[in-house]
Order: structure tokens, then C-alpha cells, then sequence
């Protein structure tokens, strides 16, 4: 398991890809934090007359978190796509298949691997808004709220990456299907009204989180849809591996 | 014998095609068996069923007297396994690939360093180790491919055309690796190629159709279907040659040539002796063997044509 997660990590930094992806990301928060900065340094003058106004944190920090968890739902499924499509497409799944590893650890190795690269995003992420520090005191508990709600979201999109990868040969195919789930899971609470959908959304989960309500409903549902995604991975291989 | 591998009746539909149809087969330790069939066969469906890459839809595998559906891990670590395209990953080293495949097989810690030296040495990849994979040549990487197959030492290697792609050289290399490793290993093999059949088999198994139409040790089969082509001064009639001993048919071929069809107790010295007594004047005596590619060919293109 740790074998195939080296060597899926390996392989995504041997490729341009990863590194694009992260210098992009972090181009684009960069400028998204500096935007927030400089307005916030504008109208300081005049927060600091009202009492009870929001902070630092709620008006720089938090919009860079609801930012970086949209903008990183557009990377994501780039890292993931390749998990296993590429594996198909290469001819190497079945050196995997004939090796003595179950279908659990193949796929728990693939999500590892993905989990570490996510990983490091998130901390470049999180760097962004600790840099503040330097300078200001932070809400920090609302700060790690919003961080534990941005590592949950970058789980499930990954797990979500890695399940569509295992149905297709083609990776850009196995992307746009998870972007269309991945942005449903955003909109899906736009119909309003049905209690059903809202629960489903990932907008309203996070947006909780990054209010500093860290509550076990929400980060439940963020657990199970990654458990339910690798479940189908793992469903979907051995279904696969029947079929030929 | 030492009894390695036991398939018995597998079956694999892919959907309403019956892809391989009550196969079964058995092989001993340190014995090469070759899989001969024409193209779509069902050869490379039986290979990756016996490989865990396919689920087959009914039938049994044992391995080493282990039921595979009941310990996949288990009897997956006593095989080696070469797809049609070798499994490889172009952004690797052969150095990197090989050691992901010795832990991948469960290769312990401190073996690992003798392991990838002894695959490399095997399959000539000594001066390759730094080299990125997807910059190596086709017959390179095919070698990798073997390399990656052998480097845990498993009971039973499976190589799907091993020899395809390769120049003549390196056939000839993967031909004494493959007689080598059937030494203390078990080789199951499928080419197209029969001389390479012939050169490196102890056994033959012919598929058609998704069926084992033939499986006959090459001994055997190199023995039993012998025949005579005669040429005769003063020939007689085909009864009188039809009652030499140990013939069992004779076609005339014109030019006072015929060709004897033998029966398996048939004793070349005495026809030739019977004829010089007759006095029907031996010129030409020619042993046939009915080799493996007439066998092939008659077993495979009559029931293509049906």
C-alpha cells in the first residue's frame, strides 16, 4: 500500500502537471488574500468606530478560504484524474492486479498518495492567512474551523476524483465527471426550500465550518461522502476486474 | 511429478462471447508449456485469468495445491506475470520501477538490493538501471517487462509473448532466459511463433476458439506423427505398398514418387529393407515429421472454416 502511494506521489511530481497546478493556485489565492488585504486596510479606519465589527479574520480570512475551496474544486480533479485511468490506458493495472495486494489497499494507496499532495496545498493555503500573525492577532479558533473545513473539502474532492478515475480509461473524462459532480454538490442548495438537497450541498457545510461552527453533522457528512466514494472505487475494480 | 499448476474447466464470457470454453491444464514444476492458437484464441483472456487480472466465470486455478478464489494474495505472490504490453511507467528509471516491483511482491527489505540485481543480470539490464523507462527501446523495455516478472523469484512465470518485438539477438537471449528459468521455475508461455515453440517448450497446448484443442508433451508429438516420402525405379501398384508393414495409407504423388502415412509402431529400417526385397528399387527415402505447424494448422484452420 505504501509502495503504490510513493509511487503515485512520485509519479505526480515527476510530471509538470502538480507543479503547474500548485503554482497556479497559489498565483491565484495570492491575488485573491492581497485583494481582500487592501480592502480591508480601507475601510479599517472606519470599523474601528463601530463596535462589535467584524476582524481581520472575518473579512480576509474567511473570503480567502470560501475562495481557495472553489478554486482548489477546479485543480483537484486534475491530480485525481490520472489515478487510475491512466493505469488502464498504460496497460500497468494489471501488474498491480497480479501483484499480492488487495483491491482495498490499491485504492486506499491511490488516495494516499492524493491526500499527501493535497496535503501540501492546503498547507500553502493555510500559510497565506497565518502570515497575518506577523502583523495582527487572528480569531484563531474560527481560523483552525475554517482550515479543518478546507482539508474536509479537499478530501472529498479528492475521493470524489478518485472514484470517477477508476471508471474511465480516459483522465479527461474521468475530470469533467467530477467537476459536474463536484460543482452539483456546490449548487445543489440554489432550489432552496427541500431539506433534502440542502443537506447535500458542500457550500452550506463548509460555510458552517468557516463560521467557526464546527459541528459533527457537518463534518460527518464530509467523512461520508469520502468513505462512500472509495467504497464505490473499490466496488467498481472488483466489479471490473469480472468483467475484463 | 511435482504437480505446480491445476486449471480445471475455467470458462470467462465477455458478455455473450464465450472468450475461453473448458480449459484445463496442468503444469509441473521446471517444465516450459507453450500456448499456441491463432489471434483472439482466448490465450491472453486464460493467462490474465490465471493472473488474478480477470475474474473467470467458473472453473478453478490451484497453484502450488492452493485454490486461487479462496487465497488470491497467497497464490498471487507465487507468479509472475508479463502482460501482452509490458506493465511499465514511462516516467520511471528501470532502477525505481524495479524496486516498486520488489515491494509491490513483497520482496523483504534486505533482498531487495540482490533481487533487482539478479532480474537485471537475467534479462541484461546492467547498464540500464538509470535510465528512464520511456526512453528505452522497444526490446528494452519488453526485457524490463521480464525483468519486472522474475524479480521475486515466483514458482510460476506467465509470459505473454515474451519474444515480440525484439531483434533476433535478443530473441535468441529471452529464448536461453526462458529455458533457464524453466529449470527451477514453471513456465507457461503464449507466442506466435512456432520454431520458438519448438526451441524452448517441453509442452504444447493449442487453443481454438476458446478451447484446448491439443496438449501433447513436443516429444510426443514429434514422434507419432511421422511419415515416409519414397521414390521408387520400378514402382508397383499402391495395394502391394499399402501392405508393407506399419503403413497405414499411401498417396501417390506422380514421378513414381509416394508418400507413406505410418502407423505408431512403424519401423523405418523395415519398409526399407521390404522394399529393396520386392526389388522395387529404393532411390529416395525421406522421414517426415509431421511438425508442429502442420498440427497447428490442421487444428485450427478446420474448425476457423466451420
Amino acid at each position: 500500500m505504501l509502495a503504490i502511494a510513493l509511487k503515485d506521489l512520485r509519479s505526480l511530481f515527476l510530471s509538470p502537471l502538480a507543479w503547474g497546478l500548485m503554482a497556479v493556485m497559489q498565483l491565484l489565492l495570492a491575488w485573491l488574500f492581497l485583494v481582500q488585504l487592501e480592502g480591508f486596510l480601507e475601510i479599517q479606519p472606519r470599523l474601528a468606530a463601530i463596535p462589535g465589527a467584524p476582524g481581520v479574520t472575518g473579512l480576509v480570512v474567511v473570503p480567502l478560504l470560501d475562495s481557495a475551496a472553489v478554486v482548489l474544486m477546479l485543480l483537484v480533479p486534475l491530480l485525481s484524474m490520472g489515478a487510475f485511468s491512466r493505469e488502464y490506458s498504460g496497460g500497468t493495472f494489471e501488474l498491480l492486479l497480479s501483484s499480492p495486494v488487495s483491491m482495498t489497499r490499491i485504492v486506499l494507496g491511490k488516495y494516499l498518495a492524493l491526500l499527501l499532495l493535497l496535503a501540501i496545498l492546503w498547507l500553502l493555503t493555510a500559510l497565506m492567512p497565518l502570515s497575518l500573525l506577523l502583523g495582527t492577532a487572528l480569531d484563531l479558533g474560527r481560523l483552525s474551523a475554517g482550515l479543518l473545513g478546507l482539508g474536509l473539502a479537499l478530501a472529498a474532492y479528492g475521493a470524489v476524483g478518485l472514484f470517477f478515475s477508476s471508471l474511465t480509461r480516459q483522465p479527461a473524462v474521468a475530470a469533467i465527471a467530477s467537476y459536474g459532480l463536484l460543482l452539483l454538490l456546490w449548487i445543489i442548495d440554489l432550489s432552496g426550500g427541500q431539506t433534502l438537497l440542502q443537506q447535500l450541498a458542500i457550500g452550506i457545510r463548509y460555510r458552517h465550518l468557516l463560521d467557526g461552527l464546527v459541528t459533527s453533522a457537518d463534518i460527518g457528512y464530509f467523512l461520508l461522502l469520502v468513505l462512500t466514494a472509495l467504497l464505490l472505487t473499490i466496488r467498481r475494480l472488483n466489479d471490473r476486474c469480472g468483467r475484463g | 511429478m511435482n504437480l505446480l499448476l491445476e486449471i480445471k474447466n475455467i470458462h470467462h464470457w465477455y458478455g455473450d462471447f464465450h472468450a475461453v470454453d473448458g480449459v484445463s491444464l496442468s503444469l509441473d514444476r521446471g517444465q516450459v508449456l507453450g500456448l499456441l492458437g491463432p489471434n483472439g484464441a482466448g490465450k491472453s483472456t486464460t493467462m490474465r485469468i490465471l493472473c488474478g487480472a480477470l475474474a473467470a466465470t467458473g472453473g478453478s486455478i490451484r497453484l502450488q495445491g492452493l485454490e486461487m478464489a479462496r487465497h488470491p494474495l497467497a497464490t498471487r505472490r507465487l507468479l509472475g506475470y508479463l502482460p501482452e504490453t509490458p506493465p511499465l511507467y514511462a516516467n520511471l528509471t528501470v532502477d525505481e520501477y524495479l524496486l516498486f516491483c520488489a515491494r509491490l511482491r513483497r520482496v523483504g527489505r534486505h533482498q531487495r538490493g540482490s533481487a533487482m540485481s539478479r532480474a537485471k543480470s537475467r534479462c541484461g539490464l546492467e547498464r540500464t538501471g538509470r535510465r528512464l523507462i520511456g526512453n528505452l527501446s522497444k526490446g528494452y523495455q519488453q526485457r524490463v517487462g521480464i525483468a519486472q516478472a522474475i524479480i521475486h523469484e515466483p514458482a510460476l512465470v506467465v509470459l505473454d509473448e515474451p519474444t515480440s518485438g525484439l531483434d533476433p539477438n535478443q530473441i535468441r537471449e529471452i529464448r536461453d532466459l526462458i529455458r533457464d528459468l524453466g529449470n527451477d521455475h514453471g513456465v507457461l508461455l503464449s507466442t506466435h511463433i512456432l520454431p520458438e515453440v519448438e526451441m524452448v517448450c517441453d509442452r504444447v497446448c493449442i487453443m481454438n476458439q476458446g478451447k484446448l484443442v491439443f496438449s501433447e508433451s513436443l516429444g510426443q508429438l514429434q514422434q507419432a506423427a511421422a511419415g515416409l516420402l519414397i521414390r521408387l525405379q520400378q514402382p508397383p501398384d499402391i495395394e502391394s505398398l499399402a501392405e508393407l508393414p506399419g503403413v497405414s495409407a499411401v498417396d501417390a504423388l506422380g514421378n513414381r514418387r509416394f508418400r507413406l502415412t505410418l502407423a505408431a509402431d512403424a519401423d523405418n529400417g523395415v519398409i526399407a529393407e521390404r522394399i529393396i526385397r520386392h526389388g522395387w528399387i529404393l532411390d529416395e527415402l525421406i522421414p517426415q515429421q509431421l511438425a508442429l505447424e502442420q498440427t497447428f494448422v490442421r487444428l485450427t484452420s478446420g474448425s476457423a472454416a466451420a
